[in-house]
């Protein structure tokens, strides 16, 4: 297990670095700079700003230097927000993101997993067509095809829930209802995914001779799902849990734009928008990290499920 | 549908698969031989059983002739405003005919621009899948077929580039290099391509080993032509399913980012602009947000629709099961 962990953690180094690099050059290399504007500034003070910012140095100094205070975990200044960090910006932002991204993780493997299931033990019969019917519309409308239109009846006909923004209440004294529409957006196709695959991998181990064996020692239904059928089971669909989080993550952009959240993904919108450097590359370098973390825990989550794969 | 519904990375293994394209037709030794069951009417005696997929693939025929020709049928220009038919419903009589689906915020007919709006939809899903395709093509048959470390280092940069949040990738390259067509083709292609090398390169290496390519090989075919010739034919079954999974897939990749502001410019348009568009005029006039969402929820869902249809009749490793 050690070995593992050891050697994963080796391997997301390079990983993480390709992705820092990559975003950094590219970023250079892009025409316009983040201190256009409709008036020009004077020359001087546009130097002067260019050297208060190392953006006069090569570029392959500024990289260097930009890996050493990374390290430190300092992601520097905001180009856009003159008087806060990158750091600050980050951490005022992720735990938005954060709150809906990890409801909509649970909602989506909660009701996915019982879908799927559920689809699998009535194979071929109504509720499997209607449960894949289901699953078949999650994939095919997207997100923001479906937000909007959640806002028109929920929020503009029907006036049951905010139509955006965070709230000022906490989350249970009424702050839970700002975040029902965008949970709901946010998770649907990842749900619609993960009851695919359950439902895929349920039935094929619903043929297998254990389950055989346990439904011939009279076990009850019940038991034979949850204790033995379960597990196995969901090996496919935690090896999908590295991608969904990267769904998740790209799909909160839009969510957090059209539901006005101040989470991380609207900062990344607005801030390649208006070439902020620091804050973009921030992001994508934070959100890179996270899930090359969450691949890793994917992965020890795997080996305890699949004894198999531990080698 | 298939028992691995959904899966991304499954590996179809080579048993059963269908008689191969480049196998030498004496393979079969028989005094009467039977009607030849080519892979192809196999697939489609089954697919045609499969009501939901055939329904699907008329829906979507249909739709390309439409996009194709309605335009040029349509009495009203897609780019040309009409200040005195701003936003009216659906059924409204205009200038130039009814209004089927009503007007947007410029006066323009809504079926006419959702129509351009498909072409576009539609050649990009097109493009950026043959972009990917091509490439996961080269590097998964490249990698399958030689094996060894070659396929070692070939295969590891494929799971490198998989941990990267591409999605934000392609929005920086948007914004950086500006919002071209051409780019966005390319830069869908280039995320898409991964999944495809890794199924490519699952099905070569089962293929490298049977009798066809070592005659192929004993008759001194060098190694990249019997990958053109003898392996790339064979993949052709799975690769038609993916392409048909892949295309939805683009096709909401650049509806994201058009919806962003970061995709096709005005007076083009594609579905991902008119539901961005019509979002913001939802409580005044539904219709401009709910005309484009449907059209692009239908084209999604006849593609997903014919692509598993498409496995459940393509994939070799389903037949065991049947």
């Amino acid at each position: 297990m050690l070995r593992l962990f050891l050697r994963r953690l080796f391997e997301s180094i390079p990983t993480l670095l390709i992705l820092i690099a990559v975003t950094f050059f590219m970023m250079r290399m892009a025409p316009g700079g983040p201190f256009d504007s409709e008036k020009r500034l004077a020359p001087e003070v546009e130097a002067n700003l260019r050297a208060a910012y190392h953006l006069d140095e090569p570029l392959w100094q500024q990289f260097g230097r930009y890996l050493w205070n990374l390290a430190r975990g300092d992601f520097g200044p905001s180009f856009q927000y003159r008087d806060r960090t990158v750091t600050e910006l980050i951490a005022s932002g992720f735990p938005v993101s954060l709150q809906l991204g990890a409801l909509a993780m649970l909602l989506a493997v909660v009701v996915g997993v019982s879908l799927g299931s559920l689809a699998a033990l009535r194979q071929n019969r109504a509720a499997d067509y209607g449960t894949m019917a289901v699953a078949m519309t999650g994939i095919s409308v997207p997100n923001f095809v479906l937000a909007p239109l959640l806002i028109l009846v929920f929020a503009v006909y029907l006036g049951w829930l905010p139509a955006g923004g965070l709230g000022l209440d906490g989350f249970f004294a009424g702050g839970w209802r700002n975040l029902v529409l965008p949970v709901f957006t946010l998770a649907l196709t990842q749900v619609a995914y993960i009851a695919r695959l359950t439902r895929g991998s349920m039935i094929e181990v619903l043929r297998s001779n254990f389950i055989r064996t346990a439904k011939a020692q009279g076990l009850p239904a019940t038991t034979i799902l949850l204790r033995h059928a379960l597990k196995p089971a969901l090996v496919p669909v935690v090896s999908y849990l590295g991608p969904a989080t990267a769904g998740l993550i790209t799909g909160s952009v839009v969510i957090e734009t059209i539901f006005g959240l101040p989470g991380l993904g609207r900062y990344f919108v607005t801030g390649a928008l208006n070439r902020d450097y620091t804050l973009v590359l921030g992001i994508v370098v934070f959100y890179g990290a996270l899930i090359i973390l969450f691949n890793f825990l994917v992965d020890l989550i795997y080996g305890w499920l699949d004894p198999r794969s531990r080698e | 549908m298939s028992g691995a519904a959904g899966g991304k990375e499954e590996v179809i293994a080579p048993e059963g698969a269908p008689t191969p394209v480049g196998a030498p037709s004496g393979a079969i030794i028989s005094s009467i031989p039977p009607a030849p069951r080519s892979l192809w009417s196999d697939a489609w005696a089954t697919l045609r059983h499969n009501r939901a997929a055939m329904t699907a693939g008329v829906i979507l025929a249909v739709l390309v002739v439409l996009v194709i020709a309605g335009p040029a049928l349509s009495p009203y220009d897609y780019a040309r405003p009409n200040w005195d038919e701003i936003a009216v419903p659906p059924l409204t009589a205009g200038s130039a005919g009814t209004h089927v689906l009503g007007t947007d915020s410029l006066g323009r007919d809504l079926l006419t621009r959702t129509l351009v709006g498909g072409r576009l939809s539609l050649l990009i899903g097109l493009v950026s899948t043959l972009v990917s395709l091509v490439i996961g093509i080269a590097w998964g048959a490249t990698a399958g077929f030689l094996g060894g470390r070659v396929d070692r280092v070939m295969m590891r940069m494929v799971d490198l580039l998989y941990a990267l949040p591409f999605m934000f990738l392609v929005i920086l390259l948007m914004v950086l290099f500006g919002r071209k067509i051409l780019l966005i083709f390319v830069a869908i292609g280039a995320i898409n391509w991964l999944d495809m090398a890794r199924i490519v390169r699952g099905q070569a290496m089962g293929l490298k080993q049977r009798e066809f390519v070592e005659a192929a090989r004993v008759a001194g075919v060098r190694t990249f032509p019997i990958i053109l010739r003898h392996i790339v034919p064979n993949l052709l079954g799975v690769v038609v399913v993916y392409v048909t999974l892949t295309i939805p897939q683009v096709i909401l990749v650049e509806s994201f980012l058009s919806f962003l502001g970061l995709g096709v410019q005005e007076p083009q348009t594609s579905w991902g602009v008119m539901v961005s568009d019509g979002a913001l005029e939802m409580e005044t006039a539904p219709w401009m947000l709910v005309v484009p969402a449907v059209f692009l929820a239908i084209t999604l869902f006849c593609f997903n629709y014919l692509g598993d249809g498409l496995r459940d009749a393509l994939d070799p490793r389903d037949r065991s099961g049947r």
